[in-house]
């Protein structure tokens, strides 16, 4: 268990809510949920949730916090937007799925081999490079995100669809060699690296 | 001089060998013809799309978007922002939102642009091209610009989620937009107003972690236009149409189905209607080749 995790427990032990209202991204919106359940009815991948959104913020409310965050549901949103544009009561539900696994993953329980967490988290480490997503590397590092023999496979089982979109220009293996990118990067990761301290040191704060 | 001036923000899966470059080839061709001129913000960087959230958090996430449209402050002042990806156009509005919402924020995004010389005013409007087209060019002037029209080719209207939801094109509806199939119409072509599918998602960027549970959502896609006989299915968006197109060969071989579904941008289309040639208008960027608009490109 992360240390920062131990530090949330020990705050909020009487409320689940306040932690999330107060750490999560668009979080103080989970008290308004009025448990109709259209978010869960909406959801494209609905049937494939531990607990849907109407029930994660019941759970939340609960107190349920391990449940909560060490589950798999909220990695399987696939940012469709069906859930925000129908909630009666206006709750953004998508960012708020958004910053629940976002802050799981900050404490170190989020699901281990999460498929989504692992390609989010190769997609940002791939865009940090440079800037700009190299579409070839990140696709390459998602069929070998579980191993060499998967990897293998994966890409046996893909060589079609990249025949095809080499052939109609849609891929370059040029993409391998350096590839596009922004030409201010030091100015560009400086300025990430600045948000992401201010960021931490927010949490960091509400965890003493 | 052009008539109408945008800031661009064309998005990493445009980019010269990536696989939304043919998006930009037809949407380059569009605006010629339209008399648009799109002034690419300099040395824009990727907005993270959808799942920037997990390694970004909330504050580096909103930091690209603030970065992108603070650039396009410097350097194409006055100028709206266009994105012709769904995923850009949405993350940077949302941004910006977020921004006007919590000041606090907008502090601290300039504090961390401080670091890189920039500045954030945020109060530049950020379009999707299909607002463009629809807002301020409008169906009479594309119409009058139409050479070729898509004569006997039935298309079905993939409009698709992030194009639509949660921001969508101003006096659309949600649930049942309908100007892509005004567009389609306007083309000369037979639209598919009851396309029961014009907003199921595909899965966006899931199609790459969870591509079984994405691709029983995409056959669905796919099997509904085929129903109601379209020749082939036009989107406006760069996941959607990669999605939708290029795993149609796994799913036949998943659920025994015999797609070959063309899948092309409005843009595509487009320039074909404006008489443009098929490289100009990128149909050689399909990867299941649109015939029946070769035809019409040739004659």
């Amino acid at each position: 268990m992360s240390d920062l995790n131990s530090a949330m427990i020990e705050k909020y032990r009487t409320s689940f809510l306040k932690e999330v209202e107060a750490n999560v991204e668009e979080g103080e919106w989970v008290k308004m949920c009025m448990q109709c359940g259209v978010c869960s009815g909406s959801c494209p991948l609905g049937k494939f949730w531990d607990h849907p959104p109407q029930e994660i913020f019941m759970m939340i409310r609960a107190g349920k916090r391990e449940e909560v965050l060490t589950s798999d549901a909220m990695w399987m949103c696939t940012s469709c937007y069906n859930c925000i544009v129908r909630c009666p009561r206006g709750l953004p539900i998508t960012h708020i799925m958004h910053g629940l696994a976002h802050y799981a993953k900050r404490l170190g329980i989020a699901p281990q081999n999460q498929p989504t967490a692992k390609f989010a988290q190769l997609m940002w480490d791939n865009l940090m490079k440079k800037g700009r997503v190299n579409e070839l590397k990140l696709g390459l590092s998602l069929y070998f995100m579980n191993g060499f023999g998967e990897g293998v496979k994966t890409a046996l089982k893909m060589k079609d669809i990249g025949l095809g979109m080499l052939k109609t220009g849609r891929m370059s293996p040029m993409e391998m060699l350096g590839g596009h990118g922004v030409k201010d990067l030091g100015g560009f990761h400086k300025a990430i690296k600045k948000a992401q301290e201010l960021e931490d040191a927010r949490i960091a704060k509400h965890g003493k | 001089m052009a008539k109408r001036e945008y800031s661009f923000y064309p998005g990493c899966s445009s980019q010269k060998g990536a696989s939304s470059s043919n998006y930009l080839v037809s949407v380059q061709t569009m605006c010629e013809e339209l008399d648009i001129q799109l002034n690419e913000i300099p040395d824009w960087n990727c907005c993270s799309a959808s799942i920037g959230y997990a390694g970004g958090g909330e504050l580096p996430r909103l930091v690209l978007s603030g970065r992108n449209i603070a650039l396009s402050e410097q350097h194409n002042p006055g100028q709206e922002i266009v994105a012709t990806c769904a995923a850009c156009w949405l993350a940077t509005r949302e941004a910006q939102e977020r921004f006007q919402h919590d000041q606090g924020l907008l502090a601290e995004a300039n504090t961390a642009l401080a670091e890189a010389g920039l500045k954030l005013k945020n109060d530049t409007p950020i379009k999707h091209m299909a607002e463009v087209l629809v807002e301020d060019v409008g169906y009479d002037a594309i119409k009058a610009k139409v050479k070729k029209p898509l004569e006997g080719i039935k298309i079905a209207g993939y409009v698709g989620c992030q194009t639509n939801r949660p921001f969508g094109i101003a006096g659309e509806s949600f649930e049942n937009p309908v100007y892509l199939d005004k567009l389609v119409d306007t083309l000369g072509a037979d639209s598919i107003p009851t396309y029961e599918k014009k907003v199921q998602c595909c899965g966006g960027a899931l199609a790459f972690s969870e591509p079984a549970k994405s691709q029983e959502m995409i056959k669905g896609i796919i099997e509904a236009a085929y129903d109601h006989g379209a020749d082939m299915i036009v989107t406006p968006c760069p996941v959607c149409q990669m999605n939708v197109e290029v795993y149609q060969d796994q799913i036949n071989a998943t659920y025994g189905t015999k797609f070959k579904m063309p899948v092309v941008y409005y843009s595509t289309l487009m320039s074909v209607a404006f008489g443009r040639s098929a490289k100009e208008a990128a149909l050689n960027g399909q990867v299941i080749p649109a015939k029946k608009l070769e035809e019409i490109a040739a004659k």
